[in-house]
């Protein structure tokens, strides 16, 4: 057999290979779709409605649909888990209650996303009656990205010193003030880095939508939360595979796929400055 | 004076009664999901018999003069494609967390790190376009096939998919050995290699099997990916050569053109319970490894 040394060598090299492979695999998927789709981009393509049958004009519903299912997104689960988190830093004690709530919180980041769809078609199309729309998909998107938002919110609690805490209530307030006054305006940038990133993976999702709110082709821009909607992930799953004409709209494609990624990382890189920011201040 | 402080303790409690709620109320979710899907899928055994469903390899609830509800190939199917992607990912993805933690110098895990963020944050549905237009027709060039969606095409793609996972699971689980172990098996004359392989990575097994359940969870779960790239074909596959069609992705394909309330769309929902009790038992145990795994610490 080989000598220690040359053994190690080898093992060495071998893992240096395969970090050096996961890096090559974005590259080529990057490299992929903005070689491709960024010839495409341009001010009409974000700016106009798809024409032609899909094969001329632009993806501007699909980006306002994206924008509008988002927002919704973000008002169920951003404040749910922010109190969530509150309770689980601040008040919660050691105990089987806690012990479930955690469990319950893992369990559910792990449901697959078209099960949300299944739960979302059930509770808000049908039984809420919201029918198939920006409201029942927002929501269905919410409670995915639930144990996100709870997860980075009590992330950020936690950096918070106990010190804090007993310095105010030391001075005879009350618990929740001291929260209010004292922790939390400390926490939220913290609590926003994660909650940016929960809300990217939401936008870029589309199993949760395809049953609770996405159109395949409006010619108009929503008026209210109980319309249908063009998305763009849903929009670039419509574009490759259920167009009649797939390789006539493949540039199309490519360009929403760009613009779906643009969206997405340009949130993700947005929290990781925040977070990098946020670390230095703390740092100092 | 003694008024308002019993009002304001009595404030006090309703506050933390409030969040106590919100921490509860993932709990109802994670209940509620169970309840609503196992709700929706009991019409569907009026018509279908419970063998037949889980016995069944047909799957073919459109048939026109004879409908069946079998899904055994739509399991083995997703078993299949996941254990395929689980084939190259777990051995890359801990070779990959042992170099980010034992011997990447700090400028190589400052390009690393993102890089895994970046690919965690790629739109299942971007994946599954790459598996049409890059992934598939390279296959099928590879092996010489008329096009290139089958189950290795999804093994690739869902692979990819669960790579962010298992790094950075198996990268805290190793980072998490104590420097102590390493020190020891250093000082005995090992090599750093030796180290690695028979001291700090048997160490942190435990947390490494809890991130490839986790990742193998990801892979049984994803839809997109799979419903565009692995050809949806509802049958038993015959080789990796062939075109599958998986839980998720029967779910994807079929509820969007199905009529409310028939026992076709009652059956998807069966099918969407299948799913969630495979994931959850899946959760449950990596949670318990993980679990196990903190108490030894």
């Amino acid at each position: 057999m080989f000598s220690r040394d040359v053994q190690q060598k080898i093992g060495f090299g071998f893992l240096r290979l395969s970090a050096l492979f996961v890096l090559f695999i974005l590259v080529v998927i990057l490299y992929d779709i903005i070689s491709k789709g960024i010839g495409v981009i341009n001010w009409e393509f974000l700016t106009t409605a798809p024409t032609h049958g899909m094969t001329k004009g632009g993806i501007f519903p699909a980006i306002v649909g994206t924008f509008s299912v988002t927002v919704i997104t973000a008002l169920l689960a951003v404040p749910l888990g922010m109190f969530a988190a509150i309770y689980l830093n601040e008040y919660a004690k050691q105990g089987r209650v806690t012990r479930i709530i955690r469990m319950s919180i893992r369990n559910l980041a792990g449901v697959p996303s078209i099960v949300f769809g299944l739960f979302g078609l059930a509770l808000f199309v049908q039984i809420l009656g919201f029918g198939t729309s920006i409201l029942s998909a927002g929501l269905t998107l919410g409670l995915m990205t639930l144990p996100v938002t709870i997860t980075a919110s009590e992330e950020a609690l936690k950096t918070i010193p106990n010190s804090y805490r007993n310095g105010s209530l030391a001075l005879g307030v009350t618990k929740w003030y001291a929260i209010r006054t004292n922790v939390l305006p400390y926490a939220i940038p913290g609590m926003l880095t994660g909650t940016i990133l929960g809300l990217s993976r939401a936008a870029g999702e589309t199993a949760p939508i395809l049953f609770t709110g996405a159109a395949f082709f409006l010619p108009f821009l929503p008026d209210s939360p109980f319309s249908q909607f063009m998305a763009l992930p849903y929009h670039l799953y419509v574009m490759s595979t259920q167009h009649h004409d797939i390789a006539k709209v493949r540039p199309l494609a490519y360009g929403t796929a760009l613009v779906l990624i643009a969206l997405v990382l340009s949130m993700n890189m947005i929290a990781i400055l925040l977070r990098y920011w946020l670390r230095k201040k703390a740092k100092r | 004076m003694k008024r308002r402080s019993s009002f304001s303790r009595f404030k006090e409690k309703m506050i933390e009664k409030f969040f106590l709620l919100n921490g509860l109320l993932v709990v109802f979710i994670l209940v509620g999901i169970f309840y609503l899907l196992l709700n929706e899928s009991l019409p569907t055994f009026q018509e279908v018999s419970i063998v037949e469903f889980f016995s069944s390899t047909i799957w073919n609830p459109t048939g026109y003069h004879q409908q069946s509800y079998g899904i055994v190939s739509l399991v083995f199917s997703t078993i299949v494609v996941t254990v395929g992607s689980l084939i190259f990912s777990v051995p890359l993805g801990i070779a990959c967390a042992a170099y980010l933690s034992e011997i990447a110098p700090p400028k190589a895990r400052e390009v690393l790190k993102p890089t895994i963020e970046i690919l965690a944050g790629i739109p299942s549905v971007v994946i599954g376009f790459l598996g049409i237009v890059l992934i598939g027709p390279m296959i099928a060039r590879l092996f010489n096939l008329p096009n290139g969606l089958n189950v290795i095409n999804g093994s690739v793609l869902l692979g990819i998919m669960a790579l962010p996972t298992i790094i950075s699971i198996s990268e805290d689980a190793i980072n998490a050995v104590p420097d102590d172990y390493k020190k020891a098996s250093l000082a005995l004359g090992a090599t750093e290699w030796q180290t690695l392989v028979k001291v700090t990575i048997p160490a942190a097994l435990s947390g490494i099997i809890a991130a490839v359940m986790l990742g193998m969870g990801r892979a049984i779960g994803e839809t997109m990916a799979v419903l565009m790239a692995t050809g949806n074909a509802p049958a038993f596959p015959k080789s990796i050569f062939s075109a599958v069609r998986t839980l998720t992705a029967t779910i994807g394909i079929e509820l969007g053109e199905v009529a409310y309330n028939t026992t076709h769309y009652y059956s998807l929902f069966a099918v969407g319970l299948v799913l969630f009790v495979m994931t959850f038992l899946i959760n449950i145990v990596s949670d318990w490894v993980l679990n196990k795994y903190e108490e030894a610490e």
